[in-house]
């Protein structure tokens, strides 16, 4: 999508900041903003560019760098802990190859930690984009993984 | 019966995304009920309801409704804080995704009893499926009249709009979070004033929480003394808790006040799996106290549980059982909070990674009587002087264990002096 047609989507205030950068980032297939962007999104609100790259910088959601085209996160607070029989942490870093806050060469896939999910009914979960997996074992995360690469242009 | 369902008791039987199932059951009568109330009436019978805020801290709710009415200036806002960060809970996932409806519903109660014509509801960004199902409900329910202008004729005009966080905890508590609605960063303000006088936009704004909302209905269908009578004298009404851990059946159960926790995590949870024992719970979530299974007879009540320097918080249990190291655990706790610091107050950002740091050598047993004195000092004064709640109850489960579980230190220590020698 178009940043000016993100732009166009709401109306010209402060308020709406947040919500501009989600939906413009969540647009691009690299699920990252660029200096150049920021910058145009303050002109447009008429916000000093600082405080446009302080709020990126603020909340974990923003990314800029580039990333995969999908996100997995992984929770690593108590209720996904102590539910862990193995570490999805280290099953995901050894299936991908890369370590958490890292991309695939492929670009395909960004490996994070997240903050509790709010699923520990779940537990352990994963969140991929916006798909949350749960009751995950190795063998579930093998084809979580294998689904995605199948279904994905790569 | 130990569940007693109040505010879930529709859950199961409606179609979350159909408003005309809520209605069948008789959704939006109790908005109607209110619109020929007025608001001194609604407000005697929240207070008559002794309802306590259900999002952590227990505030009286007929106090800020009362506050926001006094207040003259225009326009008010409704703000639902659906920012359900804290690790353990899910009961506001669950309402939000089950009922939404009646969520909506207790918005314009509120809305109406305070005179208040603009609403948001803040959810966290993790909660994708929640956001599409508010906002389906928030479409419906404006298409039937029940958001907007001169609603149901009643020369009422109120309208609400999602805004979604951005992976900040912080922003669920209320002073962040309405930083964030402004389109800032989620760090908090000092206080006094409060949101009631100067909150969203420096107007006059009610925030409560999911749970707190989604009663507004229950309570002037019943009438504020009927609520009362339920749960305890100090604690009326019902509480969602979020059981998850080592039992059996996770899940959010609905239960009065005065029940035990052994109560819910045995004939609710199921127990623990075979052949494994209690260790113990950490309530609340990551800002709450972790426990030892003596103490589990404990009943749920906001007085009884501040005698023992403790919060039921927004009703997480999370139980941990025997085959768990307790300094692993409390190592995850405080990198949760190192993690989600905003950074603005001292004690909290520079701490908190301190604490951490300590917690690394009793997992790894290098500790040191020292780190014991240095830890319990450093805890004491992030929870003394920290600026909001985060930092304030960062270091809860670190005080909770130095008290209960003092020996398990003390033994690491022995075991560390031992890998030395």
């Amino acid at each position: 999508m178009e940043l000016t047609a993100v732009l166009q989507a709401y109306p010209k205030e402060q308020t709406y900041l947040l919500e501009i950068l989600l939906k413009y980032q969540a647009s691009k297939p690299t699920h990252h903003l660029e200096e150049d962007e920021l910058t145009a999104i303050a002109d447009h609100l008429g916000l000093p560019a600082s405080h446009v790259f302080s709020v990126v910088s603020f909340y974990s959601f923003f990314s800029m760098t580039p990333r995969g085209r999908y996100i997995l996160q992984f929770c690593r607070d108590v209720p996904c802990h102590i539910s862990d029989t193995f570490s999805v942490r280290e099953t995901l870093e050894t299936l991908l190859g890369i370590k958490t806050g890292e991309t695939t060469e492929d670009g395909v896939f960004t490996l994070e930690y997240s903050s509790c999910l709010g699923a520990c009914d779940l537990a352990p979960v994963l969140r991929v984009n916006d798909t949350l997996y749960h009751h995950l074992t190795v063998d579930k995360i093998k084809a979580i993984l294998a689904e995605i690469r199948s279904g994905s242009d790569a | 019966m130990l569940e007693h369902k109040l505010i879930t008791k529709h859950i199961g039987n409606i179609d979350p995304l159909s408003i005309d199932d809520y209605v069948g059951v008789g959704g939006y009568a109790m908005f109607k009920k209110a619109l020929g109330m007025t608001r001194l009436d609604i407000h005697d019978a929240f207070e008559a309801s002794k309802l306590r805020g259900r999002g952590g801290a227990g505030f009286p709710v007929a106090i800020k409704l009362m506050a926001m009415a006094k207040e003259t200036r225009k326009p008010k806002y409704v703000i639902c804080n659906a920012d359900e960060g804290e690790p353990g809970n899910f009961k506001d996932r669950y309402l939000m995704e089950n009922n939404p409806h009646q969520i909506i519903e207790g918005m314009l109660i509120a809305a109406y009893a305070t005179g208040s014509s603009h609403g948001y509801l803040y959810i966290r960004g993790e909660y994708a499926q929640s956001m599409a199902t508010m906002q389906q409900a928030i479409e419906a329910a404006r298409q039937a009249g029940y958001l907007g202008s001169n609603i149901l004729n009643s020369r009422f005009d109120f309208d609400l709009e999602i805004r979604s966080g951005a992976g900040s905890y912080v922003c669920g508590e209320e002073f962040a979070l309405l930083e964030s609605i402004e389109g800032k960063a989620g760090r908090t303000r000092v206080k006094p004033p409060f949101p009631t006088a100067k909150g969203l936009f420096n107007q006059p704004t009610l925030i409560n929480n999911v749970e707190t909302l989604a009663t507004f209905p229950v309570i002037i269908a019943m009438g504020g003394e009927a609520y009362a009578k339920i749960g305890t004298p100090t604690s009326t009404g019902t509480k969602l808790i979020s059981l998850s851990g080592n039992v059996r059946k996770k899940g959010v159960y609905e239960v009065p006040f005065g029940v035990s926790m052994r109560k819910i995590i045995e004939e609710l949870g199921g127990g623990v799996g075979a052949g494994r024992k209690i260790q113990m719970i950490q309530l609340g979530g990551a800002c709450g106290p972790i426990i030892p299974e003596y103490m589990l007879d404990m009943v749920i009540d906001f007085e009884r549980f501040e005698e023992f320097e403790s919060k039921t918080g927004a009703g997480a249990i999370i139980v941990i059982d025997d085959r768990h190291d307790m300094f692993a655990i409390l190592e995850q706790v405080s990198e949760f909070f190192t993690h989600e610091s905003c950074g603005k107050c001292t004690p909290c950002r520079e701490g908190n990674v301190h604490m951490r740091n300590v917690l690394r050598r009793f997992v790894n047993k290098t500790a040191t009587e020292q780190d014991l004195l240095m830890l319990e000092n450093q805890a004491r004064v992030i929870h003394q002087t920290s600026l909001c709640g985060l930092g304030q109850t960062a270091p809860t489960a670190i005080i909770s264990t130095l008290h209960y579980f003092r020996f398990d230190y003390l033994n690491r220590i022995e075991d560390s002096m031992q890998e030395v020698a």
